[in-house]
Formats: C-alpha cells, sequence, structure tokens
C-alpha cells in the first residue's frame, strides 16, 4: 500500500456506497432496453409454439427474471471484488472447457454442454465473459510504454489463445472465433498499437487456407454453404434460403401477429433458437426488425458509454469487452440469418430459446452495471 | 492519476472509434434488413407462398347417363380412396412402406404406384388405393402423422343400375391407360375414367367434365395444416339417351337366354328407343378390374357377349330382305305391283335347282302375296330380272350395307355385294349369287340396326338415321324432331304397295307372322319374317329342309323379324333377330309384338315424359 492508495478510497468512501444508493446507480435506461428486448423475445417465443405460451415462452421468461436478479446482484458487487475474481475466473472457465470436453454432452455433433446442478450450461459461453475479466486485469495495470513493448503483449495473446484453442476443439468455430474477436477488441482498446493488429490479421490471411484443412467437414460444409446456398436447397443451405424467405415475406409491415407462414408451418428448423430472428422480422415486418435492430444497438451504445464514462482502465476494458460480445452475438446471429456469413450456433442474445447464452449474457450485464455503478472508482495501476 | 487520465483518453478515442465501426455494422445490417424486407418484398412473398400453397387437381364427376325419361342408366357412387402427393413427402419410399403395413398392396399395385410417381407432375396425385374398407380409412386417419402427403378422400366410381342389359348401349368405361395419362395429365388424375364402348364411349368428351383443384397450405412436413381455397371443376354433363329403359328392359327379357338381338327406332326421327343385345355382361367390372375366370368365361363364351350385336353382329338378313329386293325392282320397272310370276316349289337355272321354302308351290302371285307367304321362288326371278347392283343400290338407300354414321362407337356397315365388290374380291359372279341375294342369303350381310333402320325408311319415307344421344346437358339434339331428316329417294306408291304387303303378312291368316298380329285395338303391326340359314347347307340337308333337331346349335337358322307399327301412322320400327333360333316367325316376331305392343301402348317416341306419368298426374288433381 502505498500513498496513492488513499487517494483511490476516498471518492469511494465520500460517496457512501449503501446498497440503496448503489441500486439507484445503476443505468435504468439500460434495464429498460434490455427488458424490453426480453419482452420482444417473450412475443416471438409465443409465436414460434404457434400461439402458446408453452413450452417456449412461459419457460424463457422464468429464466429471464431469475438471470435479471442475478444482474441486479452481480451490480451491487464491489468492482474491485470483481477485479480479483477475474483471475481465478478465468482459471476456473478454462477448467470448465476441459471438463466440458471429456464429460458434456454432445448437441448438434459438438460437445459443448454441461449440466451444473440441473442447469444446462455452456462454459465457452462463460469463458468469453471471463477472458475479458482477465484481460482487463491485466491490462489495467499496465503502462502505456508497457502496452508498446511486444513481451509483455505475448502472455495476453496466451491468455486469449488457451481458451480460443479449447473451443475450436469442442469443435465450435463460431464461438472461438468471437472469443478471439473480443481478447483483439479489449487489446485495442487497452491502447495496443494499430499496425500490430494488422500484422495479425495479415497472418491469418495467409494461414487461413491451410486451416481450413484442419476444419471439421461440417464446418466446410457451412462455408461452402454460404458461398453457394443454392447447391443443396434441402441441406445445409436450406435453413438460409427458408431464413431469408422468411425476413422477404414480411415486407415493410409484417404478415401479422402468428401469421407468418415460414414460422407457423415450420419452414424453419430450431427457429425458436437462432433463427428468433426471422419471427420478429416475418410476422412484423420491417418495422418490427428495425426497432429490434435499434433496441440491440442502444444496448452496445450504452455499454460503450458505460466505459468511456468509467474512471478505472478496469472498468473501462470491462465494458468495452461486455459490448463487443453483445456486439458480436448480435452480428453474427443477425448475419447469418440474412445469409451473410456462414450458419453458426450463435443465438441472439435476450431473444433466442435457451438458458446458457441468457445466462452468460445477463452475467455480463451485471458486470457491467457494477462497472457503471462503480463508474467513479479509482484504483492504482498496482491496486491488486 | 495523471498517466490514468491520458490514458482514459487514448480509451475513449478508441471505444469512440470501435462504437463508430459497430454502428456502421448495424448500419450496414439495417440496410439490408430494408433491401430483403422491402425492396426484395414481392420476390420473398410468392417464394412463402409456393413454400406453403400446395395445389392439386381433383377429377371431376363424370356426367349421368340417363334414358329419355331421366331414369339413370350409369352414374356415380362415392367410395373412399387414398390418394398419394410424393412431392410432400420427404421419403416417399417409408412412406409408401408405412401405407402397406395399414393397406395391404401387392406387388402389381406398387409397380403402378412407383410407375405413377414417376412420370407426373407434383399437382396430380397418385392413386394409392381404391375401395378403401372402413377399418383401412380409420387406420390411415389415425396414423396421418407417418404418412406425410397421403390424402384420403371421397372419390367416385361408375355404376350401372341395369347392369347387363343395358351394357351395350349404355357402354362402360375404364381407367385410362399409361399412354393416355401421359398424353393429357387431366386423365393421370385418380378417378378419372375414360368411356371404353357404346354411349360413355361415344359421348366421352361432353361426360368427363373439366377438373377441379384444392390449394392447401402444408408444412414442412408435408401436413395439410388447412384447406387456403378450391373448386369443384366442372362436372360433366348430363347425356339423356333416347333410350325408353322400361322397352330396353322389355327387349332384354323377351330375348331371355336367347342369343340376339332387338332394335326399336322411332321411325320418324331414328331415336333408338330400345338396343338389346344378348347376352350382356357386366359393364361395372371394367372399372373395378375383371376377375380372370370372368374374362376368360366371356372369351370361351360362344354366344360372344361383349360384342355389340345390335351394331356389330353380321348376319344374313334372310327373307327380311325381300322387300328391299321388291322396292329395287319397283323402281327400274322390272317388277309392277300387278306382276304375276309362277312358283312351281323350285326354280332353275342352268343346272342348278333353287328351292322354295319347305319346298310349296306357291302357284301364280304378285309381290303382294309373295311376301305376305315369303315366296322364294318369285324373289329369285325378282332378282335376277332386276340385277345384283340395282338391288345393292336400294339397300343403300334404305341403310343397308353403308355407314349408319351412328353416334355408337364399334358399328359395322355390313355388306350388300355388288358386281365391283366382286370383281376387287376376285369373287366370279354367276348369275346363281343374284339368286339367292334376292331371299337375303349369299353374300349378303345386315346388322339389326341397318335393318330397324330399312324398316323405319320404309313404313315412314323419311330417310332418318338411327342414333341414341337426345339431350346432352339438357340440349335437343339434331335429328331427334321430326323434319330434321329429308324425305327418302323411294317413289311413296312403291312403298305403299310395300307397305300394304306387310301388313298382310302380319294381319291375314295366311302371312307368316299372322300369330304376332297385335291385340290392340284400331292399331296394326306391318313388318316380315325371316328364317336365314347361317350353314352352307348340303343338298341333301337342302331336302330335308332345316330338319332342326338334328343340327348342332351353332348350325341352325337365325330366326329374324322386321316391322313397323302403327300401320296406318308408321312410328315405330323394331328389328329382332334370335340367333339359331330357327324360324323368324316362332322366335323373333312374337318378341316384336311385345315391343311393339309396349311402343304403342307407352308411346315414348318424341317425349321426355312417360306418357303414364302424364294420365296419372291427370288423374290426381290437387
Amino acid at each position: 500500500m502505498n500513498g496513492s492508495t488513499l487517494s483511490l478510497h476516498r471518492p469511494f468512501k465520500d460517496r457512501s456506497f449503501g446498497l440503496v444508493r448503489k441500486f439507484m446507480r445503476i443505468n435504468w435506461l439500460f434495464v429498460i432496453c434490455v427488458c424490453a428486448l426480453a419482452g420482444i423475445g417473450y412475443v416471438a417465443l409465443y409465436s414460434a409454439a404457434g400461439g402458446s405460451t408453452t413450452p417456449y415462452a412461459n419457460s424463457q421468461l422464468i429464466r429471464f427474471c431469475t438471470a435479471l436478479i442475478m444482474m441486479f446482484a452481480i451490480a451491487m458487487v464491489d468492482i474491485r471484488l470483481i477485479a480479483k475474481a477475474a483471475w481465478p475466473s478465468y482459471v476456473l472457465g478454462i477448467l470448465l472447457l476441459v471438463v466440458v470436453m471429456k464429460f458434456g454432452h454432445t448437441g448438434l455433433g459438438a460437445k459443448r454442454w454441461m449440466s451444473v446442478g440441473g442447469v444446462e450450461i455452456q462454459p465457452s459461453e462463460l469463458m468469453k465473459l471471463f477472458l475479458v475479466l482477465a484481460l482487463a486485469a491485466y491490462f489495467h495495470r499496465a503502462s502505456h510504454e508497457r502496452i508498446g513493448n511486444v513481451f509483455f503483449l505475448l502472455p495476453a495473446v496466451v491468455v486469449i489463445l488457451i481458451p480460443v484453442g479449447l473451443i475450436l476443439k469442442e469443435p465450435n468455430l463460431g464461438t472461438a472465433v468471437i472469443t478471439a474477436a473480443i481478447g483483439a477488441t479489449v487489446m485495442l482498446g487497452a491502447g495496443v498499437r494499430w499496425w500490430k493488429f494488422a500484422i495479425v490479421i495479415a497472418v491469418i490471411a495467409i494461414a487461413a487456407p491451410v486451416l481450413y484443412h484442419h476444419l471439421h467437414d461440417y464446418q466446410k460444409a457451412r462455408i461452402i454453404t454460404f458461398l453457394n446456398p443454392g447447391s443443396d436447397p434441402l441441406g445445409a443451405g436450406y435453413n438460409i434460403i427458408q431464413s431469408k424467405i422468411a425476413l422477404g415475406s414480411g415486407g415493410f409491415s409484417g404478415q401479422g401477429f402468428l401469421q407468418g407462414t415460414q414460422n407457423q408451418l415450420n419452414f424453419l428448423p430450431e427457429k425458436q433458437t437462432d433463427f428468433v430472428f426471422t419471427i420478429i422480422a416475418e410476422e412484423f415486418g420491417f418495422i418490427g426488425s428495425i426497432a429490434t435492430l435499434a433496441l440491440l444497438f442502444l444496448i452496445v451504445a450504452i455499454a460503450l458509454y458505460t466505459a468511456m464514462r468509467s474512471e478505472n482502465q478496469f472498468g473501462r476494458l470491462l465494458a468495452l469487452g461486455i459490448a463487443t460480445n453483445f456486439f458480436l452475438y448480435c452480428f453474427v446471429n443477425l448475419s447469418m440469418v440474412m445469409g451473410l456469413i456462414p450458419v453458426g450456433g450463435v443465438p441472439l442474445p435476450l431473444i433466442s430459446y435457451g438458458g446458457s447464452a441468457l445466462t452468460a449474457v445477463m452475467l455480463g450485464f451485471g458486470v457491467l452495471m457494477s462497472v457503471h455503478v462503480h463508474r467513479d472508482a479509482e484504483f492504482a495501476v498496482d491496486e491488486f | 492519476m495523471k498517466r490514468d487520465t491520458k490514458k482514459q483518453a487514448g480509451f475513449t478515442k478508441r471505444a469512440l472509434l470501435i462504437g463508430t465501426a459497430q454502428a456502421a455494422i448495424f448500419g450496414a445490417i439495417g440496410t439490408r434488413l430494408y433491401k430483403l424486407q422491402v425492396d426484395e418484398h414481392s420476390k420473398y412473398q410468392l417464394l412463402a407462398e409456393h413454400n406453403s400453397i400446395s395445389e392439386r387437381l381433383t377429377a371431376p364427376e363424370r356426367g349421368l347417363i340417363t334414358d329419355r325419361f331421366g331414369v339413370v342408366l350409369a352414374g356415380n357412387q362415392q367410395h373412399w380412396r387414398a390418394l398419394f402427393m410424393a412431392a410432400q413427402a420427404p421419403d416417399p419410399a417409408s412412406v409408401l412402406d408405412n401405407f402397406a403395413k395399414l393397406v395391404p398392396l401387392d406387388a402389381d399395385e406398387r409397380a403402378r404406384i412407383a410407375a405413377d410417381i414417376g412420370g407426373r407432375p407434383g399437382y396430380i396425385p397418385v392413386l394409392l388405393k381404391d375401395y378403401l374398407e372402413w377399418p383401412e380409412m380409420a387406420a390411415l386417419e389415425v396414423n396421418t402423422p407417418n404418412l406425410p402427403g397421403v390424402i384420403v378422400e371421397v372419390g367416385t366410381s361408375r355404376v350401372y343400375p341395369f347392369g347387363a342389359g343395358f351394357a351395350h348401349p349404355v357402354g362402360y368405361v375404364a381407367r385410362p391407360d399409361q399412354a393416355e395419362a401421359k398424353a393429357n395429365n387431366v386423365l393421370a388424375l385418380p378417378g378419372m375414367r375414360v368411356g371404353r364402348s357404346g354411349a360413355e364411349a361415344a359421348n366421352d368428351d361432353v361426360l368427363r367434365g373439366s377438373p377441379g383443384y384444392v390449394q392447401t397450405e402444408t408444412n414442412v412436413h408435408g401436413e395439410v395444416v388447412r384447406q387456403v381455397a378450391h373448386d369443384n371443376g366442372i362436372p360433366g354433363q348430363t347425356v339423356a339417351l333416347s333410350l325408353d329403359s322400361g322397352m330396353q328392359t322389355l327387349a332384354v327379357q323377351a330375348l331371355g337366354t336367347q342369343a340376339g338381338a332387338a332394335v326399336v327406332l322411332d321411325a320418324l326421327t331414328g331415336e333408338i328407343l330400345a338396343m338389346a343385345s344378348n347376352p350382356g355382361f357386366d359393364p361395372g367390372l371394367f372399372d373395378k378390374g375383371i376377375p380372370t375366370d370372368v374374362w376368360k368365361g366371356w372369351m370361351a363364351d360362344p354366344m360372344h357377349p361383349l360384342q355389340n350385336k345390335a351394331i356389330a353382329g353380321l348376319f344374313a338378313p334372310g327373307s327380311t330382305f325381300k322387300p328391299t329386293v321388291a322396292l329395287a325392282a319397283l323402281k327400274y320397272g322390272s317388277l309392277t305391283p300387278d306382276k304375276i310370276l309362277t312358283c312351281n316349289g323350285s326354280f332353275q337355272l342352268g343346272d342348278h335347282v333353287f328351292w322354295c321354302d319347305n319346298h310349296t308351290a306357291h302357284g301364280s302371285i304378285t309381290m303382294t302375296t309373295a311376301l305376305q307367304v315369303s315366296c322364294d321362288v318369285f324373289f329369285y326371278q325378282v332378282a335376277l330380272g332386276v340385277g345384283v347392283d340395282r338391288i345393292a343400290e336400294m339397300a343403300h338407300t334404305l341403310g343397308i350395307g353403308v355407314d349408319l354414321q351412328l353416334d355408337i362407337p364399334h358399328a359395322s356397315p355390313g355388306l350388300v355385294p355388288t358386281i365391283e365388290w366382286a370383281a376387287a374380291r376376285g369373287v366370279h359372279w354367276a348369275p346363281g349369287n343374284t339368286v339367292v341375294q334376292g331371299i337375303g342369303q349369299g353374300y349378303t350381310q345386315v346388322t339389326p340396326m341397318a335393318l330397324a333402320t330399312m324398316m323405319a325408311r320404309v313404313a315412314t319415307g323419311v330417310e332418318v338415321g338411327p342414333h341414341m344421344a337426345r339431350r346432352i346437358d339438357g340440349n335437343l339434339q339434331d335429328g331427334s324432331d321430326i323434319g330434321d331428316w329429308p324425305a327418302l329417294d323411294v317413289d311413296d306408291r312403291h312403298l305403299a304397295v310395300v307397305r300394304q304387303a306387310l301388313f298382310e303378312v302380319v294381319n291375314t291368316p295366311s302371312g307368316t307372322a299372322y300369330g304376332s298380329r297385335l291385340d290392340l285395338p284400331n292399331m296394326q303391326m306391318a313388318g316380315k319374317t325371316g328364317t336365314a340359314q347361317v350353314h352352307d347347307n348340303t343338298a341333301a340337308e337342302k331336302q330335308k329342309n332345316f330338319n332342326d333337331a338334328t343340327m348342332a346349335w351353332a348350325d341352325r337358322p337365325n330366326g329374324l323379324f322386321v316391322g313397323f307399327a302403327p300401320y296406318n301412322a308408321p312410328r315405330y320400327a323394331v328389328a329382332v333377330i334370335v340367333e339359331h333360333g330357327l324360324f323368324g316367325a316362332q322366335v323373333a316376331a312374337p318378341i316384336a309384338k311385345q315391343l311393339m305392343t309396349y311402343a304403342l301402348t307407352n308411346d315414348p317416341a318424341g317425349r321426355d315424359i312417360p306418357l303414364t306419368t302424364k294420365v296419372s298426374d291427370a288423374g290426381t288433381p290437387s
């Protein structure tokens, strides 16, 4: 403990962070946006079940409410405590990935899932948040000069590559790429030089054909299908075609609630999960889809605002990582639904049916709100 | 602190850059959504409809065939059947396997189904099984989820309430063969039938109708969610035949177990009131499938049940040909009504002797008497006098040996020989051939329909043509009215003389058909008997002169009768043949009597409402 520690602690104490006070500091616009999206999800899942609250809508609502409470709870946790938990949670995430690879059960050809106390979790979803925590902690203490040092950056790259490699092995190409992108964005926010990213991107571009050889057949099929979706209309390309038909047939104002034929007649398999956006687009048209898009972006924007508003580097990088994670979820899912990138098992956060992604995202939002609540906290570079 | 402020400023710059990039990507997604959802909406709307709406054609109900009074002769019966839209099944083969577990399909049926699935456009369902039993239908309904693309629906099959006796005039339908189904997609529809004979074939185009369609919304598994639209199509039109079902029934009953044919015409219009051909067959079997033993039985039957003898049976006319010979001779002046010729029981030409019937010597007689007693020797001489070509010419004028333009398929024109015909065939035409022409033997072959036409034309002096379609969709067909037909190119006086003679055949004690005169007051029948040899009898047999007890059935002569009634105002013409029935006077004339009695009592000619109904209506005023 040195002198600067005192100055760090002052603002905390001065503003007497009682629970009520903290609760009041939560960004309520953000909460409203989150709840609005969950509401859209409820409507879409009700429609996906052919106009029924079962089996999707109500059980998802229960999950959301649970996750919302969890979010508020985490928002109350002192940011320094979260910072202290960063590395242990990273290690825990890595362990979970290893466990799921050995003992997890297979879903859709990949070992991604494990059951903890009856709750299905997907460690790779959690891993993205844990990686952001670890990187934020790592760069929180870094001076401007150290960030310019390549040898200081190498451990961070390793920290990113370990989970990315494990997720690739599951195999889950989509999440692996997203994880790497999140890590890269956090490093960018930390101040790593642009040209270093340029070099890495160039290396990947050269290595890509070689990597392609090592991809699983289904991953290759996805890429091929993406390049030419008409080639196999009832195979892998079927989803893309049906998804685009659903979006396009929605038109400006939509087919009407419960009136979308693509949705109601089950032309889209598993539409309640990855393709949930097509239900909104088909039944509520461009108006519905653009409104959803706007809400999603508002969440990203508030998260970025939170990052910029934070007085400490840890919080800034944390919020940036969480914002980027959410953004990438939206980007990959929507691009997939519109046939812009290969199909990958990436749900639309807050709207898709399923507990794992929702829990992970809301966990992240809890941390984000903690950053917001503790935005005035300053803690020293060597605080922990 | 200072460092951190600097750090924060750098971070803010980068975060803003990242945020801008993310906003740009969101913008791009929004733009892309606009393009998909608004700009290209109509294209995807169409694809969505195509995805979920499936259309299939449905067979129209075949038109009814009725008699002239509206009595149904060919109708439709509903039954359950299973159809298959293979395009709606993700795996057609497994669906067929599932189907076969519930409703057995034999190897032939499976082969046919496979062929049908391969060769049809998607909107035409394939028939899996017709005539489903109730338990089968229930089993299919319960197992719908395992049978995507399978449709259980009500179909119609053809029924013939009058059965075998009406099979020849009404005809029958059968499933289109593969070539027909290929040439015309509509015929590929389950339930579509093609008329193969009789009125069913002759009026097939109007009976068929136009197919309808059913639009259904199907989900991705091919299960029908709801019916979107349907159109029943246009049912086939009702064809009312000129037949009087009562008279037809009587004709069939009168022929009984004998092989033969009976035709009754409206002598003023040519409408066919009855057209029986015995034996008949069950016309419904062609639709459902003919059991092999039944088919073999038909083929082996010496009575040829499948042949419509009334229009395709060829017989020597025998003495029923004599009025034609007389009219030819009268026309060319080789015979006059008063001319007397002598019959000594035989006629010698060169070294050949031609006997008169029963070797009877009729003495010196006129044409009237010759017809009345059916003297052969008289007509041997008349025939020689007028010549074979002029006999043929008159026969053709009267409707014998020519194409009658019948509205019934498979009719035969018959044959009346000419010198030219003989030359073309390399037949040496000797005077003896002309002699036997005089009594309707030799090469001459006629159908009962031709004989009835001859009789109608002689009776009325109108060149009527026989026909059977009276009303199609309620519209009276050409030729059904008196006055639709031209006058016959035969001298009325000659016709009157012949009619007088035919009157005496039936109504004088010495006439050959006196036994079959009508029992009606003020109405008489005129006619001519015939007993035609079917076998080129040896001279010895001629000596015995039809010693019938010793002859095999197939060698016995055919009994014929042609006639018309009432004599003083001819309206009905009749021709009856009983194959191998011996004497026309004994077997054919009594049937004609029954038919003419029925005709004159009920007077169906020119009516669409039975006379009896009218009478009873008048009797019960309300």
